[in-house]
Protein backbone atom coordinates (compact mmCIF):
# COMPACT_ATOMS: atom_id res chain seq x y z
CA UNK A 1 0.00 0.00 0.00
CA UNK A 2 1.52 3.44 -0.79
CA UNK A 3 0.61 6.69 0.72
CA UNK A 4 -0.01 9.77 -1.22
CA UNK A 5 -0.15 13.48 -0.01
CA UNK A 6 -3.35 13.44 0.55
CA UNK A 7 -3.81 10.32 2.26
CA UNK A 8 -0.50 11.45 4.23
CA UNK A 9 -2.80 14.69 5.48
CA UNK A 10 -5.76 12.70 5.91
CA UNK A 11 -4.34 10.66 8.63
CA UNK A 12 -2.46 13.18 10.53
CA UNK A 13 -5.62 14.88 10.80
CA UNK A 14 -7.94 11.36 11.67
CA UNK A 15 -4.91 11.31 14.33
CA UNK A 16 -5.48 15.26 15.22
CA UNK A 17 -1.93 15.82 14.93
CA UNK A 18 -1.13 19.13 12.72
CA UNK A 19 1.57 18.17 9.92
CA UNK A 20 3.54 20.76 8.06
CA UNK A 21 2.56 20.81 4.11
CA UNK A 22 6.16 20.87 3.39
CA UNK A 23 6.37 17.75 5.54
CA UNK A 24 3.40 15.72 4.25
CA UNK A 25 5.86 14.14 1.97
CA UNK A 26 8.33 12.40 3.68
CA UNK A 27 5.28 11.39 6.42
CA UNK A 28 4.31 9.81 3.26
CA UNK A 29 6.84 8.00 2.37
CA UNK A 30 7.72 6.80 6.14
CA UNK A 31 4.17 5.45 6.41
CA UNK A 32 4.41 3.25 2.98
CA UNK A 33 7.47 2.11 4.55
CA UNK A 34 6.32 0.62 7.43
CA UNK A 35 2.92 -0.62 5.69
CA UNK A 36 4.27 -2.16 3.05
CA UNK A 37 6.46 -4.19 5.39
CA UNK A 38 3.39 -4.78 7.13
CA UNK A 39 1.79 -6.38 3.87
CA UNK A 40 3.48 -9.37 4.18
CA UNK A 41 0.47 -10.22 6.63
CA UNK A 42 -1.30 -11.37 3.61
CA UNK A 43 0.86 -14.48 3.19
CA UNK A 44 -0.19 -16.06 6.50
CA UNK A 45 -3.67 -18.08 5.73
CA UNK A 46 -5.87 -16.91 8.09
CA UNK A 47 -9.03 -18.80 6.97
CA UNK A 48 -11.28 -19.69 10.15
CA UNK A 49 -8.36 -18.45 12.49
CA UNK A 50 -10.52 -15.95 15.10
CA UNK A 51 -8.84 -12.64 16.10
CA UNK A 52 -7.06 -12.82 19.25
CA UNK A 53 -9.59 -10.87 21.69
CA UNK A 54 -7.97 -11.45 25.10
CA UNK A 55 -4.54 -13.05 25.46
CA UNK A 56 -4.70 -15.17 29.27
CA UNK A 57 -8.65 -16.22 28.76
CA UNK A 58 -10.25 -14.76 31.90
CA UNK A 59 -14.00 -13.69 32.43
CA UNK A 60 -14.21 -10.15 33.12
CA UNK A 61 -15.03 -9.31 36.75
CA UNK A 62 -17.81 -7.59 38.10
CA UNK A 63 -18.19 -5.03 41.00
CA UNK A 64 -21.29 -3.53 42.69
CA UNK A 65 -22.20 -0.68 40.65
CA UNK A 66 -21.37 1.67 43.35
CA UNK A 67 -19.57 5.52 43.35
CA UNK A 68 -15.75 4.31 44.44
CA UNK A 69 -14.25 7.42 43.82
CA UNK A 70 -14.83 11.39 43.73
CA UNK A 71 -15.28 14.71 45.82
CA UNK A 72 -11.36 15.12 44.32
CA UNK A 73 -12.20 18.19 41.92
CA UNK A 74 -8.75 20.01 43.00
CA UNK A 75 -6.70 16.76 42.19
CA UNK A 76 -8.30 16.13 38.93
CA UNK A 77 -7.45 20.18 37.77
CA UNK A 78 -4.73 20.35 39.16
CA UNK A 79 -2.45 19.55 35.89
CA UNK A 80 -4.51 21.24 33.58
CA UNK A 81 -2.95 24.05 31.95
CA UNK A 82 -6.20 26.48 32.09
CA UNK A 83 -8.87 26.01 34.42
CA UNK A 84 -12.03 28.17 35.29
CA UNK A 85 -14.19 28.58 38.33
CA UNK A 86 -13.20 24.59 39.06
CA UNK A 87 -13.59 23.70 35.43
CA UNK A 88 -11.17 22.79 32.35
CA UNK A 89 -11.16 26.09 30.04
CA UNK A 90 -11.15 25.40 26.33
CA UNK A 91 -10.91 27.99 23.23
CA UNK A 92 -14.99 28.39 22.21
CA UNK A 93 -16.57 24.36 20.60
CA UNK A 94 -19.68 25.49 19.64
CA UNK A 95 -20.60 28.99 17.68
CA UNK B 1 32.59 5.68 44.94
CA UNK B 2 31.40 3.29 48.00
CA UNK B 3 31.33 -0.52 47.58
CA UNK B 4 28.09 -0.64 48.89
CA UNK B 5 26.68 0.22 45.38
CA UNK B 6 27.90 -2.96 44.30
CA UNK B 7 26.00 -5.11 46.64
CA UNK B 8 22.74 -7.32 45.13
CA UNK B 9 19.59 -6.78 46.75
CA UNK B 10 19.96 -9.88 48.10
CA UNK B 11 23.35 -9.21 49.81
CA UNK B 12 22.17 -5.87 50.90
CA UNK B 13 19.41 -7.66 52.52
CA UNK B 14 21.26 -9.17 55.00
CA UNK B 15 23.47 -6.78 55.84
CA UNK B 16 20.57 -4.88 56.48
CA UNK B 17 18.75 -7.27 58.34
CA UNK B 18 22.00 -8.02 60.22
CA UNK B 19 22.26 -4.47 61.15
CA UNK B 20 25.88 -4.38 59.53
CA UNK B 21 24.79 -1.27 57.25
CA UNK B 22 21.88 0.99 56.93
CA UNK B 23 19.43 1.65 54.44
CA UNK B 24 20.85 5.28 55.08
CA UNK B 25 24.45 4.71 54.52
CA UNK B 26 23.36 2.63 51.06
CA UNK B 27 20.79 5.08 49.91
CA UNK B 28 23.92 7.80 50.19
CA UNK B 29 25.53 5.82 48.29
CA UNK B 30 23.66 5.03 45.78
CA UNK B 31 22.64 8.91 45.70
CA UNK B 32 26.56 10.19 45.44
CA UNK B 33 26.61 7.38 42.34
CA UNK B 34 23.63 9.19 40.72
CA UNK B 35 25.44 12.21 41.30
CA UNK B 36 28.52 11.26 39.66
CA UNK B 37 26.87 9.58 36.61
CA UNK B 38 25.22 12.68 35.07
CA UNK B 39 27.30 11.25 31.73
CA UNK B 40 24.93 8.61 31.50
CA UNK B 41 21.59 10.11 31.40
CA UNK B 42 19.83 7.61 33.07
CA UNK B 43 18.14 9.55 35.53
CA UNK B 44 15.52 12.00 34.30
CA UNK B 45 14.45 13.26 37.60
CA UNK B 46 16.60 12.91 41.08
CA UNK B 47 14.70 12.60 44.42
CA UNK B 48 17.06 12.80 47.12
CA UNK B 49 14.93 14.30 50.00
CA UNK B 50 12.50 11.52 49.24
CA UNK B 51 14.99 8.92 49.07
CA UNK B 52 16.60 10.14 52.48
CA UNK B 53 12.97 9.74 54.26
CA UNK B 54 12.33 6.56 52.98
CA UNK B 55 15.72 5.19 53.83
CA UNK B 56 14.97 6.45 57.63
CA UNK B 57 11.78 5.11 57.55
CA UNK B 58 13.31 1.98 56.47
CA UNK B 59 15.72 1.71 59.16
CA UNK B 60 13.19 2.37 61.53
CA UNK B 61 11.07 -0.91 60.43
CA UNK B 62 14.24 -2.73 59.87
CA UNK B 63 14.92 -2.10 63.85
CA UNK B 64 11.53 -3.45 64.45
CA UNK B 65 11.37 -6.25 62.76
CA UNK B 66 14.71 -7.55 62.13
CA UNK B 67 14.56 -10.78 59.92
CA UNK B 68 10.68 -10.70 59.78
CA UNK B 69 11.65 -6.89 57.17
CA UNK B 70 9.58 -7.56 53.85
CA UNK B 71 13.28 -8.68 51.31
CA UNK B 72 13.39 -5.12 49.82
CA UNK B 73 13.04 -2.83 52.77
CA UNK B 74 15.82 -0.11 52.56
CA UNK B 75 16.71 -0.79 49.19
CA UNK B 76 17.18 1.48 46.92
CA UNK B 77 15.69 1.24 43.52
CA UNK B 78 15.37 3.15 40.37
CA UNK B 79 11.75 3.79 38.70
CA UNK B 80 11.04 3.91 34.93
CA UNK B 81 9.77 7.37 34.43
CA UNK B 82 6.22 5.63 32.82
CA UNK B 83 5.75 4.93 36.24
CA UNK B 84 3.15 7.85 38.24
CA UNK B 85 4.59 8.44 41.09
CA UNK B 86 2.68 11.06 43.55
CA UNK B 87 3.71 14.42 43.25
CA UNK B 88 7.12 13.35 41.61
CA UNK B 89 7.72 14.37 37.66
CA UNK B 90 6.54 11.38 35.40
CA UNK B 91 6.45 12.26 32.13
CA UNK B 92 6.40 8.94 29.78
CA UNK B 93 10.26 10.83 28.80
CA UNK B 94 7.81 13.32 26.63
CA UNK B 95 7.41 16.84 26.23
CA UNK B 96 3.34 16.33 26.21
CA UNK B 97 3.88 15.84 29.65
CA UNK B 98 6.15 18.42 30.70
CA UNK B 99 5.07 19.67 34.71
CA UNK B 100 2.59 16.74 35.16
CA UNK B 101 2.68 15.74 38.69
CA UNK B 102 0.71 12.74 39.21
CA UNK B 103 -1.92 13.07 42.45
CA UNK B 104 -1.66 9.63 42.33
CA UNK B 105 1.07 6.66 42.68
CA UNK B 106 0.67 3.36 40.43
CA UNK B 107 0.20 0.45 41.84
CA UNK B 108 3.59 -1.24 41.41
CA UNK B 109 5.45 1.84 43.14
CA UNK B 110 2.97 1.74 45.87
CA UNK B 111 3.45 -2.04 46.36
CA UNK B 112 7.30 -1.34 46.21
CA UNK B 113 6.79 1.08 49.18
CA UNK B 114 4.58 -0.45 51.23
CA UNK B 115 7.59 -3.26 51.05
CA UNK B 116 10.11 -0.63 52.27
CA UNK B 117 12.01 -0.06 49.01
CA UNK B 118 13.61 3.49 48.25
CA UNK B 119 13.10 5.82 45.01
CA UNK B 120 16.77 7.12 44.37
CA UNK B 121 15.06 8.93 41.05
CA UNK B 122 12.94 8.46 37.79
CA UNK B 123 14.66 6.46 34.95
CA UNK B 124 15.11 7.92 31.26
CA UNK B 125 13.32 6.09 28.49
CA UNK B 126 12.05 5.93 24.94
CA UNK B 127 9.17 8.49 24.47
CA UNK B 128 6.31 6.73 25.22
CA UNK B 129 8.18 3.34 25.61
CA UNK B 130 8.30 3.61 21.98
CA UNK B 131 11.98 3.15 20.74
CA UNK B 132 14.73 0.48 21.11
CA UNK B 133 17.57 2.56 21.52
CA UNK B 134 16.50 5.47 24.05
CA UNK B 135 17.32 7.81 21.74
CA UNK B 136 13.79 8.83 21.49
CA UNK B 137 13.86 10.59 24.68
CA UNK B 138 12.42 14.25 25.35
CA UNK B 139 15.48 14.34 27.48
CA UNK B 140 17.83 13.22 25.39
CA UNK B 141 19.68 9.66 25.29
CA UNK B 142 20.64 7.51 28.18
CA UNK B 143 24.26 6.24 27.75
CA UNK B 144 25.11 2.19 28.15
CA UNK B 145 28.14 2.46 30.53
CA UNK B 146 29.56 -0.28 28.62
CA UNK B 147 31.85 0.81 25.55
CA UNK B 148 34.06 -1.41 23.38
CA UNK B 149 37.05 -2.40 23.85
CA UNK B 150 39.77 0.44 22.98
CA UNK B 151 37.10 2.97 22.27
CA UNK B 152 35.31 5.69 23.64
CA UNK B 153 32.47 6.28 21.45
CA UNK B 154 29.32 6.44 23.42
CA UNK B 155 26.56 3.38 23.39
CA UNK B 156 23.23 3.10 23.47
CA UNK B 157 21.80 1.11 26.31
CA UNK B 158 18.82 -0.05 24.40
CA UNK B 159 15.35 0.73 25.05
CA UNK B 160 12.49 1.73 25.83
CA UNK B 161 13.83 0.71 29.22
CA UNK B 162 17.74 2.72 28.35
CA UNK B 163 18.06 4.38 31.58
CA UNK B 164 16.68 1.65 34.15
CA UNK B 165 19.55 -0.61 32.29
CA UNK B 166 21.67 1.80 32.13
CA UNK B 167 21.09 2.89 35.82
CA UNK B 168 21.25 -0.72 36.83
CA UNK B 169 24.54 -1.87 35.39
CA UNK B 170 26.21 1.32 36.25
CA UNK B 171 25.14 0.89 39.84
CA UNK B 172 23.34 3.73 40.65
CA UNK B 173 20.58 1.78 42.28
CA UNK B 174 20.55 -2.16 42.78
CA UNK B 175 17.43 -2.06 40.97
CA UNK B 176 14.75 -0.78 38.59
CA UNK B 177 11.62 -1.01 37.42
CA UNK B 178 10.51 -1.49 33.73
CA UNK B 179 8.26 -2.11 31.33
CA UNK B 180 8.11 -4.70 28.26
CA UNK B 181 5.61 -4.12 25.69
CA UNK B 182 7.56 -5.37 22.47
CA UNK B 183 10.96 -6.10 24.08
CA UNK B 184 11.84 -3.18 26.24
CA UNK B 185 12.84 -4.87 29.60
CA UNK B 186 14.72 -7.14 28.02
CA UNK B 187 16.83 -5.81 25.43
CA UNK B 188 17.84 -3.39 27.16
CA UNK B 189 19.20 -6.06 29.61
CA UNK B 190 20.96 -8.04 27.36
CA UNK B 191 22.44 -4.47 26.03
CA UNK B 192 23.79 -3.85 29.31
CA UNK B 193 24.94 -7.44 31.13
CA UNK B 194 21.99 -7.49 33.40
CA UNK B 195 18.89 -9.26 34.14
CA UNK B 196 15.62 -8.17 32.88
CA UNK B 197 12.24 -10.10 33.25
CA UNK B 198 8.88 -9.96 31.51
CA UNK B 199 6.18 -11.37 33.79
CA UNK B 200 2.90 -12.85 31.96
CA UNK B 201 0.86 -10.48 31.06
CA UNK B 202 -2.00 -10.06 33.92
CA UNK B 203 0.96 -10.72 36.81
CA UNK B 204 1.44 -6.53 37.24
CA UNK B 205 -0.78 -4.60 37.48
CA UNK B 206 -1.01 -1.89 34.94
CA UNK B 207 -2.61 0.77 37.00
CA UNK B 208 -0.87 4.26 37.25
CA UNK B 209 1.62 3.09 34.22
CA UNK B 210 1.34 5.33 31.18
CA UNK B 211 -0.07 2.83 28.52
CA UNK B 212 1.47 2.27 25.43
CA UNK B 213 -0.24 -0.71 24.02
CA UNK B 214 -2.68 -2.11 26.75
CA UNK B 215 -3.08 -5.77 25.96
CA UNK B 216 1.09 -5.79 25.34
CA UNK B 217 2.49 -4.02 28.64
CA UNK B 218 3.74 -5.69 31.40
CA UNK B 219 6.00 -3.90 33.99
CA UNK B 220 8.99 -6.07 35.30
CA UNK B 221 12.29 -6.23 37.35
CA UNK B 222 15.94 -5.24 35.73
CA UNK B 223 18.22 -6.02 38.33
CA UNK B 224 21.99 -7.77 38.47
CA UNK B 225 21.14 -11.05 38.86
CA UNK B 226 18.25 -13.68 38.81
CA UNK B 227 17.81 -13.85 42.50
CA UNK B 228 17.23 -10.34 42.84
CA UNK B 229 14.92 -10.04 39.57
CA UNK B 230 13.11 -12.78 41.65
CA UNK B 231 12.64 -10.60 44.70
CA UNK B 232 11.73 -8.01 43.14
CA UNK B 233 9.46 -9.51 40.62
CA UNK B 234 7.54 -10.87 44.04
CA UNK B 235 7.70 -6.73 45.24
CA UNK B 236 5.66 -5.76 42.19
CA UNK B 237 3.13 -8.92 41.16
CA UNK B 238 -0.04 -9.13 42.70
CA UNK B 239 -3.88 -8.78 41.88
CA UNK B 240 -4.93 -5.24 41.81
CA UNK B 241 -9.32 -4.81 41.44
CA UNK B 242 -8.16 -1.67 39.89
CA UNK B 243 -6.96 -3.05 36.75
CA UNK B 244 -9.13 -5.15 34.77
CA UNK B 245 -6.24 -7.65 33.23
CA UNK B 246 -4.85 -8.45 36.48
CA UNK B 247 -4.79 -11.49 37.49
CA UNK B 248 -6.37 -12.88 40.30
CA UNK B 249 -3.71 -15.75 41.30
CA UNK B 250 -1.74 -16.00 43.75
CA UNK B 251 2.30 -14.53 44.09
CA UNK B 252 4.53 -17.74 44.19
CA UNK B 253 7.64 -17.47 46.14
CA UNK B 254 9.97 -17.07 42.99
CA UNK B 255 13.20 -16.77 45.22
CA UNK B 256 12.48 -20.57 46.87
CA UNK B 257 12.36 -21.78 43.22
CA UNK B 258 15.60 -20.89 42.49
CA UNK B 259 17.20 -23.91 42.73
CA UNK B 260 19.40 -24.26 39.73
CA UNK B 261 18.53 -28.04 39.86
CA UNK B 262 16.84 -28.29 36.33
CA UNK B 263 17.58 -32.15 35.67
CA UNK B 264 15.31 -33.80 33.18
CA UNK B 265 13.82 -30.69 32.33
CA UNK B 266 13.06 -29.91 28.33
CA UNK B 267 14.54 -26.86 26.57
CA UNK B 268 13.02 -26.00 23.23
CA UNK B 269 15.41 -24.47 20.58
CA UNK B 270 12.94 -22.75 18.17
CA UNK B 271 14.14 -23.37 14.44
CA UNK B 272 12.62 -20.32 13.28
CA UNK B 273 15.05 -18.19 15.54
CA UNK B 274 17.79 -18.87 13.50
CA UNK B 275 17.51 -15.80 11.27
CA UNK B 276 18.97 -15.28 7.62
CA UNK B 277 21.94 -13.13 8.21
CA UNK B 278 22.14 -13.89 12.22
CA UNK B 279 25.47 -12.68 13.41
CA UNK B 280 27.71 -15.80 14.28
CA UNK B 281 28.98 -14.70 17.75
CA UNK B 282 24.96 -14.44 18.64
CA UNK B 283 24.29 -18.20 17.21
CA UNK B 284 27.59 -19.47 19.42
CA UNK B 285 26.07 -17.92 22.32
CA UNK B 286 22.65 -19.84 21.52
CA UNK B 287 24.59 -22.74 20.97
CA UNK B 288 26.91 -22.84 24.34
CA UNK B 289 23.80 -22.04 25.92
CA UNK B 290 22.03 -24.95 24.69
CA UNK B 291 24.94 -27.10 25.99
CA UNK B 292 24.94 -24.88 29.32
CA UNK B 293 21.74 -26.46 30.00
CA UNK B 294 22.26 -30.07 28.72
CA UNK B 295 25.69 -29.61 30.54
CA UNK B 296 23.16 -28.57 33.85
CA UNK B 297 21.13 -32.06 32.82
CA UNK B 298 18.41 -30.78 30.97
CA UNK B 299 16.99 -32.03 27.32
CA UNK B 300 17.03 -29.30 24.49
CA UNK B 301 15.08 -30.28 21.68
CA UNK B 302 14.26 -28.78 17.86
CA UNK B 303 11.07 -26.89 18.17
CA UNK B 304 9.10 -25.19 15.47
CA UNK B 305 6.81 -21.61 16.25
CA UNK B 306 5.97 -21.47 12.48
CA UNK B 307 4.97 -17.90 12.30
CA UNK B 308 7.77 -15.77 13.98
CA UNK B 309 8.33 -14.62 10.88
CA UNK B 310 5.30 -12.64 11.27
CA UNK B 311 5.41 -11.62 14.64
CA UNK B 312 7.19 -8.04 14.38
CA UNK B 313 4.92 -7.00 11.26
CA UNK B 314 1.96 -7.98 13.73
CA UNK B 315 2.82 -6.46 16.55
CA UNK B 316 3.74 -2.97 13.88
CA UNK B 317 -0.33 -2.95 13.61
CA UNK B 318 -1.44 -3.81 16.73
CA UNK B 319 0.52 -2.22 18.85
CA UNK B 320 0.26 1.11 17.03
CA UNK B 321 -3.19 0.50 17.15
CA UNK B 322 -3.63 0.44 20.84
CA UNK B 323 -1.34 3.59 21.24
CA UNK B 324 -3.57 5.75 18.71
CA UNK B 325 -6.47 5.06 21.08
CA UNK B 326 -4.17 5.71 24.51
CA UNK B 327 -2.46 8.50 23.49
CA UNK B 328 -5.46 10.41 22.11
CA UNK B 329 -5.94 11.41 26.13
CA UNK B 330 -3.23 13.76 25.26
CA UNK B 331 -5.41 16.88 23.65
CA UNK B 332 -3.86 20.02 25.46
CA UNK B 333 -7.01 19.73 27.74
CA UNK B 334 -6.63 18.28 31.35
CA UNK B 335 -2.86 17.63 31.25
CA UNK B 336 0.17 18.49 30.05
CA UNK B 337 1.15 20.42 27.29
CA UNK B 338 -0.91 23.44 25.19
CA UNK B 339 -0.34 24.84 22.33
CA UNK B 340 -0.34 28.79 22.23
CA UNK B 341 -3.85 29.36 20.39
CA UNK B 342 -3.89 32.19 17.51
CA UNK B 343 -6.64 34.39 17.15
CA UNK B 344 -9.40 32.34 15.73
CA UNK B 345 -8.28 28.98 16.85
CA UNK B 346 -10.91 26.41 17.84
CA UNK B 347 -10.48 23.12 19.73
CA UNK B 348 -9.55 21.08 16.85
CA UNK B 349 -6.64 23.54 16.47
CA UNK B 350 -5.79 23.35 19.96
CA UNK B 351 -5.49 19.45 19.82
CA UNK B 352 -3.92 19.05 16.48
CA UNK B 353 -0.93 22.14 17.18
CA UNK B 354 -0.91 20.73 21.43
CA UNK B 355 0.35 16.83 19.75
CA UNK B 356 2.18 18.43 17.02
CA UNK B 357 4.16 20.01 19.55
CA UNK B 358 4.39 17.48 22.47
CA UNK B 359 4.92 14.23 20.48
CA UNK B 360 8.32 13.39 18.80
CA UNK B 361 8.50 11.74 15.41
CA UNK B 362 8.65 8.15 16.28
CA UNK B 363 5.27 8.75 18.60
CA UNK B 364 3.37 10.97 15.76
CA UNK B 365 4.33 8.07 13.22
CA UNK B 366 2.99 5.29 14.91
CA UNK B 367 -0.04 7.21 16.47
CA UNK B 368 -0.51 7.73 12.60
CA UNK B 369 -0.33 4.39 11.41
CA UNK B 370 -2.63 3.15 14.13
CA UNK B 371 -5.08 5.81 12.85
CA UNK B 372 -4.73 4.38 9.25
CA UNK B 373 -4.68 0.71 10.23
CA UNK B 374 -8.34 0.92 12.25
CA UNK B 375 -9.55 3.51 9.77
CA UNK B 376 -12.76 2.64 7.53
CA UNK B 377 -11.87 0.57 5.04
CA UNK B 378 -8.44 -0.58 6.21
CA UNK B 379 -9.71 -2.24 9.49
CA UNK B 380 -10.14 -5.46 8.57
CA UNK B 381 -6.62 -5.39 5.96
CA UNK B 382 -4.88 -4.49 8.66
CA UNK B 383 -5.52 -4.63 12.71
CA UNK B 384 -8.73 -7.92 12.29
CA UNK B 385 -5.43 -9.97 9.91
CA UNK B 386 -3.30 -8.88 12.53
CA UNK B 387 -5.12 -9.81 15.67
CA UNK B 388 -5.80 -13.39 13.81
CA UNK B 389 -2.16 -14.19 13.32
CA UNK B 390 -1.41 -12.98 17.41
CA UNK B 391 -3.74 -16.01 17.69
CA UNK B 392 -1.98 -18.46 15.52
CA UNK B 393 1.08 -17.00 17.30
CA UNK B 394 -0.11 -18.15 20.84
CA UNK B 395 -1.31 -21.25 19.13
CA UNK B 396 2.40 -21.86 17.64
CA UNK B 397 3.38 -21.62 21.70
CA UNK B 398 0.85 -23.35 23.35
CA UNK B 399 1.97 -26.45 20.88
CA UNK B 400 5.65 -25.89 21.99
CA UNK B 401 4.71 -26.57 25.29
CA UNK B 402 3.10 -29.82 24.89
CA UNK B 403 6.67 -30.96 24.73
CA UNK B 404 9.09 -28.72 26.93
CA UNK B 405 9.35 -26.95 29.99
CA UNK B 406 10.81 -23.49 28.71
CA UNK B 407 12.30 -22.40 25.45
CA UNK B 408 15.75 -20.63 24.82
CA UNK B 409 16.75 -18.12 22.27
CA UNK B 410 19.10 -15.44 21.84
CA UNK B 411 17.73 -11.62 23.42
CA UNK B 412 18.71 -9.50 20.67
CA UNK B 413 20.10 -9.34 17.55
CA UNK B 414 23.69 -7.85 18.15
CA UNK B 415 25.34 -6.18 20.75
CA UNK B 416 24.92 -2.65 21.93
CA UNK B 417 24.97 -0.06 18.66
CA UNK B 418 26.59 3.23 18.67
CA UNK B 419 24.10 6.11 19.64
CA UNK B 420 23.05 7.90 16.61
CA UNK B 421 24.12 5.15 14.32
CA UNK B 422 20.39 4.48 13.62
CA UNK B 423 19.49 7.86 12.29
CA UNK B 424 19.31 7.15 8.89
CA UNK B 425 18.01 4.04 8.88
CA UNK B 426 14.41 3.68 7.93
CA UNK B 427 12.65 2.94 11.11
CA UNK B 428 11.76 -1.05 9.87
CA UNK B 429 15.50 -1.73 10.88
CA UNK B 430 15.36 -0.40 14.11
CA UNK B 431 11.97 -2.49 14.76
CA UNK B 432 14.11 -5.42 13.85
CA UNK B 433 15.94 -4.78 17.32
CA UNK B 434 12.69 -7.10 18.98
CA UNK B 435 12.59 -10.32 16.54
CA UNK B 436 13.45 -12.20 19.06
CA UNK B 437 11.37 -11.15 22.27
CA UNK B 438 7.95 -9.34 20.63
CA UNK B 439 6.57 -13.00 19.93
CA UNK B 440 6.25 -13.27 23.60
CA UNK B 441 4.69 -9.76 24.11
CA UNK B 442 2.03 -10.86 21.24
CA UNK B 443 1.65 -14.35 23.05
CA UNK B 444 1.07 -13.02 26.58
CA UNK B 445 3.97 -15.33 27.95
CA UNK B 446 6.70 -14.78 30.42
CA UNK B 447 10.53 -13.96 28.82
CA UNK B 448 13.70 -13.34 31.16
CA UNK B 449 17.37 -12.10 29.39
CA UNK B 450 20.18 -13.24 31.29
CA UNK B 451 23.85 -12.08 30.40
CA UNK B 452 25.44 -15.01 29.06
CA UNK B 453 29.13 -13.62 27.46
CA UNK B 454 30.48 -10.74 25.94
CA UNK B 455 31.24 -10.57 22.39
CA UNK B 456 34.58 -9.64 20.29
CA UNK B 457 34.64 -6.00 21.61
CA UNK B 458 33.83 -7.39 24.90
CA UNK B 459 29.98 -5.52 25.02
CA UNK B 460 27.67 -7.97 27.04
CA UNK B 461 25.35 -10.63 25.13
CA UNK B 462 22.34 -12.44 26.89
CA UNK B 463 19.92 -15.07 26.07
CA UNK B 464 16.66 -15.13 26.80
CA UNK B 465 14.51 -17.94 28.58
CA UNK B 466 10.76 -18.21 27.61
CA UNK B 467 8.47 -19.81 30.15
CA UNK B 468 5.13 -21.06 30.32
CA UNK B 469 1.88 -18.35 31.43
CA UNK B 470 1.96 -18.04 34.88
CA UNK B 471 5.20 -20.15 34.85
CA UNK B 472 7.70 -17.48 35.80
CA UNK B 473 9.14 -19.35 38.67
CA UNK B 474 10.01 -22.24 36.78
CA UNK B 475 11.70 -19.72 34.10
CA UNK B 476 13.55 -18.08 36.69
CA UNK B 477 15.18 -21.45 37.96
CA UNK B 478 15.98 -22.07 34.54
CA UNK B 479 17.52 -18.68 34.09
CA UNK B 480 19.31 -19.19 37.22
CA UNK B 481 20.82 -22.68 36.07
CA UNK B 482 22.04 -20.23 32.92
CA UNK B 483 23.50 -17.59 35.10
CA UNK B 484 25.62 -20.02 37.07
CA UNK B 485 26.66 -21.69 33.92
CA UNK B 486 27.12 -19.11 32.26
CA UNK B 487 29.45 -17.16 34.98
CA UNK B 488 28.96 -13.64 33.62
CA UNK B 489 30.82 -11.19 35.66
CA UNK B 490 32.15 -8.49 34.04
CA UNK B 491 32.07 -5.04 34.89
CA UNK B 492 32.02 -1.79 32.48
CA UNK B 493 35.31 0.02 33.23
CA UNK B 494 33.82 3.46 35.12
CA UNK B 495 34.58 6.42 32.56
CA UNK B 496 31.55 8.37 33.29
Amino acid sequence: MSIDKATAARVAHLARIRVKDEDLETLASELSGILGWVEQLGEVDVEGVEPMTSVTPMALRRREDAVTDGGIRERVLANAPATREGFFAVPKVVE
Amino acid sequence: MSDLTRLTIAEARAKLRAREITSAELTEACLAAVDAADALNAVSAKTPEKAREMAAAADKRLAAEGEGAPSLCGIPLGIKDLFCTEGVASQAASNILEGFRPPYESTVTSRLWERGAVMVGKLNMDEFAMGSSNETSCYGPAVNPWRAKGSNRDLTPGGSSGGSASAVAAELCLGATGTDTGGSIRQPAAFTGIVGVKPTYGRCSRWGIVAFASSLDQAGPMAKTVRDAAIMLEGMAGFDPKDSTSAELAVPDFEAALTGDIRGKTIGIPKEYRMEGMPAEIEALWDRGAEMLRDAGAKTVEISLPHTKYALPAYYVIAPAEASSNLARYDGVRFGHRAKLGAGDAIVDLYEKSRAEGFGAEVQRRVMIGAYVLSAGYYDAYYLRAQKVRTLIKRDFEQAFKTVDAILTPATPSSAFGIGEMADADPVAMYLNDVFTVTVNLAGLPGAAVPTGVDASGLPLGLQIIGKPWGEAEMLDVAYALERSAGFTARPDRWW
